[in-house]
């Protein structure tokens, strides 16, 4: 191997970069490195003009070797490959440097040290790009079958949409029958149709159609494999059924918080959760004449600071519904903020206001009281606005919750090895750039199983996670990732320490001219890297982190 | 030995995974979470595939601290690679004694994707002990 001729991109991504780091003094540096043949700076490394330059310099510097030192390679590193590859040079010879959310946004305040620790870590990238070589890819086929866990407005949205391309789905439903949390809401926002009127044609759809199996009453108990390829266990407690997909979309949804302990719940029967009050409203109960809805129960606090976002949207729904059935009543919304956003629903507050509902801003450090014994007959309220507290007139008070994870979300993120973010709803790979995916390839998230959504933001993520689903299924298959492990007959003794430690049987032992050597099969292999350090002797080695690649970025560390 | 001084500033290396940890570094930057710069990431698939080779190597060379960072035990992307990389590196605490090399110089723990504050806290926690250590020049009692 001759001596490399690098070539070295660093970005200012505008100031997020540039702002904390010198970026001209780190291009200076790295022009004095060995091997760099070229170095310059990118307002925006990812943009156009910059990828057009990365292109334009490899051929213009017969560059050999393509670092770029800007954001995380979780989000914008196959862009580069790619560009690369379109210049004709192995998407393999390429490095990622992270100097923005690994240096210039967790040292704002330490512009000189950020200047030294980027200087540092390009100097390591470049010592690993010395010693990268071109790798092929190889192509895993992918079975044309998705897997939908969850049967709500999300699941069956995304099942249709996947069987109607031609695609076989298995919907796994936990509950003896499709719907969902929609199945207990009585009309929807803002069309004010039945819930059941949207529901029935949907779930009848799916029911009928010739390509989606149904499991009722069901769980998964088990999903192993890697995208293109899972292999799934479904049982329903009498009996288990197994089959392969080739995707999976998590529609799981989430549950009401039951506020048990706040303001009466649940022993005073006439205060009431939101899907409770749906309840009443479906079976026509009369409604009482004075209603008061607390909102934000057991959200926007300290243990669970997120906001719901629709049980406004749903709570004005019912206000207006409330209030047009009955002029008369006295509807009170105590509300610490109201999340009403976009035209629809700014709309309807405005017109809940009109119609007489009163809304009364309370504070988290003064909360309302409900008062009463056998049930709630008053609540009492430090009005902020007014600085005076009042008592209400109630007859049901509503206790406005938000959504919060289902209680097998922890299972089920175990065994698709997906993560869950920190309030316990699945995390999705980046929020903005990749919102209904996962890390993992091949599992995508739709609904409120990623956090609380309402009907209309539901519908359009199932859209999203089955289109995603159906192009690696339509393609046919997937380019295998070439960071797998591969052994060096010379070094290897047969000792078979890597064929005990792969997680995924990917190592065997084959006979080789002077005994048993290990050889590793590349399309199992998913590239963790157990057997190259488990290995004695250096034998068994992985594409893109050999110990060389890593121990010259140690060695490039020490040396200043 | 070499107390702390307010000029040592100590090469630290943080071996992160892809999965987990890596993506927790990466939110802690999202987050602007401010730490102190004195540690360097170096990406890798699995924690299983931080060799302890490397990090004796490390030690050996000039690098005060070491710190391997990987999914929560049961949460391994690759199911079990960071119950080989636990018990390796108790392993290798054990020998590192022998080796005259401190102990505490090397930090292995376990962050997920979503706890960019529990990398703040654990990579501001490291330095500081490797601070108070002293520069790594040789053998230690």
């Amino acid at each position: 191997m001759g001596k490399a001729r690098i070539g070295v991109f660093v970005c200012h991504c505008g100031n997020n970069i540039g702002g904390v780091v010198r970026v001209p003094e780190v291009v200076e540096y790295v022009r004095t490195l060995p091997d760099v043949v070229y170095a310059e700076d990118n307002m925006y490394s990812c943009s156009e003009e910059g990828l057009s330059s990365i292109k334009e310099r490899i051929a213009e510097h017969d560059l050999d070797r393509v670092i770029v030192a800007s954001c995380t390679p979780r989000t914008h590193e196959p862009l580069f490959k790619h560009a690369c590859e379109e210049a004709g040079l192995n998407k393999y010879l390429f490095e990622f440097v992270n100097i923005r959310e690994h240096c210039s946004w967790i040292h704002m305040h330490a512009r000189d040290e950020a200047t030294e620790k980027a200087k540092s870590l390009v100097r390591m990238g470049v010592a690993k790009a010395r010693y990268l070589e071109p790798q092929e890819e190889f192509q895993s086929d992918v079975y044309p079958a998705a897997l939908v866990i969850g049967g709500g407005v999300s699941g069956m949205t995304a099942a249709l949409n996947l069987a109607n391309q031609g695609f076989a789905v298995h919907l796994v439903e936990r509950e003896a029958e499709l719907g969902g949390l929609l199945q207990e809401v009585n009309k929807v926002f803002p069309t004010y149709e039945d819930a059941s009127e949207f529901l029935a044609p949907l779930i009848a759809q799916v029911e009928n159609h010739p390509r989606i199996t149904t499991y009722l009453h069901s769980q998964v108990e088990s999903v192993e494999g890697f995208i293109g390829h899972f292999q799934v266990r479904v049982t329903n407690g009498q009996q288990e059924t197994e089959f392969e997909v080739g995707t999976v979309i998590v529609a799981t949804g989430a549950q009401e918080f039951k506020p048990h302990g706040y303001y009466g719940y649940p022993m005073l029967p006439n205060v009431v959760t939101p899907l409770e009050l749906e309840e009443m409203l479906k079976k026509g109960i009369e409604l009482p004449q004075n209603v008061v809805m607390i909102h934000c129960v057991g959200a926007r606090i300290i243990e669970r600071p997120y906001c719901g976002r629709f049980c406004c949207t749903a709570a004005l729904k019912n206000a207006v519904l409330i209030k047009e059935q009955n002029p008369q009543a006295k509807v009170y919304v105590l509300q610490r903020d109201v999340m009403a956003y976009g035209e629809h629903i700014e709309r309807h507050y405005r017109q809940a206001m009109e119609l007489g509902v009163r809304f009364i801003r309370y504070g988290l450090d003064r909360p309302p009281e409900v008062i009463g014994v056998r049930q709630a007959r008053q609540v009492k309220v430090f009005h902020q606005l007014i600085g005076k507290e009042l008592t209400l007139p109630a007859d049901l008070v509503v206790l406005v919750t938000p959504l919060v994870p289902q209680p097998d979300s922890e299972t089920l993120s175990k065994m698709l090895k997906v993560p869950r973010g920190g309030e316990g709803f699945f995390l999705e790979a980046h929020l903005k750039l990749r919102p209904i995916e996962f890390a993992t390839d091949g599992v995508y998230v739709c609904g409120s199983a990623r956090y609380p959504s309402n009907i209309s933001e539901s519908v359009s993520q199932a859209y999203a996670a089955s289109a995603k689903a159906a192009t690696p299924m339509r393609q046919g298959f997937v380019q295998v990732e070439a960071i797998t492990a591969f052994s060096d007959e010379r070094l290897c003794t047969g000792c078979g320490t890597c064929v005990l430690v792969c997680p995924f049987n990917a190592v065997e032992l084959r006979a080789g001219e002077d005994g048993p050597r290990s050889w590793v099969n590349a399309t199992q292999c998913k590239g963790c890297g157990s057997c190259v350090a488990a290995c004695p002797n250096s034998a068994m080695q992985q594409r893109g982190f050999t110990d060389l690649q890593v121990l010259s970025m140690v060695e490039a560390l020490v040396s200043s | 030995m070499g107390k702390s001084s307010d000029n040592f500033k100590p090469k630290i290396l943080a071996f992160c995974c892809n999965w987990c940890s890596y993506a927790g570094a990466d939110l802690a930057g999202v987050s602007r979470l401010q730490m102190p710069s004195d540690f360097q990431v170096i990406r890798v698939m699995c924690s299983a595939r931080v060799s302890p080779e490397w990090v004796i190597k490390a030690l050996a060379n000039g690098v005060d601290g070491v710190i391997v960072l990987g999914c929560h035990i049961g949460d391994c992307h690759y199911i079990s690679g960071n119950h080989r990389a636990k018990k390796r590196f108790a392993l290798l605490k054990e020998m590192l004694g022998y080796m005259g090399i401190n102990p505490a110089r090397l930090c292995v723990d376990w962050v997920s994707a979503s706890e960019g504050a529990r990398f703040q806290q654990m990579v501001t926690e490291f330095v500081e002990t490797v601070k108070e250590l002293g520069p790594h020049h040789g053998p230690e009692g």
